[in-house]
């Protein structure tokens, strides 16, 4: 049944003090709202549970984004629209501004933000994998102070994370240091745009004297977080790429995820589509290496 | 503030809508979607899904393209919001009307407000279009009728006028 607006509220502090005091002073009792694209979805269905709701759409120290020489800072109420017109973010974290544009249609894309996709926790969303292969940093932010803590301690599991009931996410760090890899970003869906992922992956690569160098892979809608594949990275490091290392690292890509069926496909499926991306990834990173 | 008494007061909420100072009194909550309907009986944006998926309630907030189903309306107090009845007055609307006519670029109806403000946020950003940039544009906008072809063939007949005129 649609929700009664009446039932709800919704306080706009228009600065960050505003809504972390709010945060501190009732906790777990309030929702941030941003964009809306995912709170609103819930609200209109009649399924938002949260009555209490704090608009951070217009706080500024949300929406910066500051460039220093070793790092890039995207604030949490940063939306895809803006990561896609970045300049740094377009060609230094082409992972990112990628998956921006795969979120959503233009709309949502204009509303959408990163720290959104990050709290909603999805192991679904798009933006997601990229964050762990680049090795974010997340500043958390509430009245007790700030903590940085690597993204990929964030998801704890399904739709469960380290966010404490009084803090916002500040800030996404991410180090300015792979715009040398080789970068490799696809979506399997139903469609391409407007659709949530079946499976997509992240990758990142160095190829030096034929051998691999560093690689970096997270997949997305395999497990109940976002992720980044440790096991099968370790054992591709240092080995040359030829068919017998793409079996092994099948192989062990499939030790490391955990799909499952739902509405959008199948465990399966989804096992097939994640070994045969990383194929890919592979393919496309030797092709790399031999050109180099 | 107590979150624990429920009932939210109305309050008022200023915006400019298609050029006009709008002054309505509602839930903070309240869509824009049904606020620009019930309460100002603009009806040229459509609820279609109701979660943000078809853009059949699309209009421009603060010049950037919105599904009005996903704002509440105290997201929406000082800005300036467009809807299919503000387009009027937009340059760019002789050019779209004129080339969804005769592409056939509307059957049933319910998408066109929608894909009208699309194409428009489109135009506004690119003066030559290509046909990957309509497509990726217009993306979030459904429709069960034409096929989108007729569509996406107006929009590109329409950035051609536009800058033939």
């Amino acid at each position: 049944m649609r929700a009664d607006p009446a039932d709800y509220r919704l306080v706009s502090p228009g600065n960050l003090l505003g809504a972390l005091s709010l945060l501190a002073s009732e906790p777990a009792q309030w929702l941030p709202i941003a964009g809306g694209t995912d709170v609103m979805v819930l609200y209109s269905a009649g399924k938002l549970t949260n009555r209490n709701l704090i608009d951070i759409w217009n706080i500024p120290e949300l929406r910066q984004i500051e460039v220093f020489p070793d790092r890039i800072s995207i604030g949490a109420a940063c939306t895809y629209t803006v990561l896609r017109q970045h300049e740094i973010v377009s060609r230094e974290f082409s992972l990112l501004a990628t998956a921006a544009s795969w979120t959503g249609g233009i709309a949502n894309q204009n509303r959408g933000t990163l720290g959104g996709n990050i709290a909603n926790a999805s192991p679904a969303a798009d933006s997601l994998p990229a964050l762990l292969v680049y090795d974010a940093v997340l500043t958390l932010i509430s009245v007790r102070g700030e903590r940085r803590v690597p993204y990929r301690t964030f998801h704890t599991g399904y739709k469960q994370t380290i966010l404490a009931a009084d803090e916002l996410i500040l800030n996404i760090s991410l180090p300015r240091r792979f715009s040398k890899y080789f970068s490799h970003a696809r979506k399997v869906g139903a469609r391409n745009a407007q659709a949530i992922s079946k499976v997509c992956l992240a990758a990142l690569g160095q190829v030096a004297n034929g051998a691999i160098r560093d690689v970096r892979l997270a997949l997305g809608s395999v497990a109940p977080v976002p992720l980044r594949l440790n096991e099968t990275e370790k054992m591709l490091t240092g080995k040359e790429i030829e068919p017998s290392l793409i079996d092994a690292a099948r192989k062990s890509v499939l030790k490391e995820i955990r799909p499952i069926d739902d509405i959008r496909s199948t465990a399966r499926y989804r096992s097939a589509v994640a070994c045969n991306l990383v194929t890919e990834f592979l393919a496309k990173l030797a092709a790399e290496g031999a050109a180099a | 503030m107590n979150p624990s008494s429920a009932e939210s007061a109305k309050r008022g909420i200023s915006f400019i809508v298609n050029g006009e100072a709008k002054k309505v009194l509602a839930h903070p909550m309240e869509r824009l979607l049904d606020v620009l309907r019930n309460n100002l009986g603009l009806t040229g944006a459509k609820e279609g899904c109701g979660e943000g998926e078809c853009g059949s309630c699309a209009v421009l907030l603060d010049d950037m393209l919105v599904n009005s189903c996903l704002i509440p309306i105290a997201q929406a107090n000082g800005a300036s919001v467009v809807t299919i009845e503000g387009m009027s007055a937009h340059s760019l609307m002789k050019p779209l009307q004129e080339s969804f006519l005769e592409c056939g670029g509307a059957q049933c109806g319910i998408c066109t407000p929608g894909m009208i403000l699309a194409a428009a946020h489109l135009l506004d950003k690119k003066l030559d279009p290509t046909l990957a940039d309509i497509r990726e544009g217009l993306a979030g906008n459904l429709c069960r009728c034409t096929g989108y072809m007729q569509i996406f063939e107006a929009v590109a007949k329409a950035a051609r006028r536009r800058v033939t005129q």
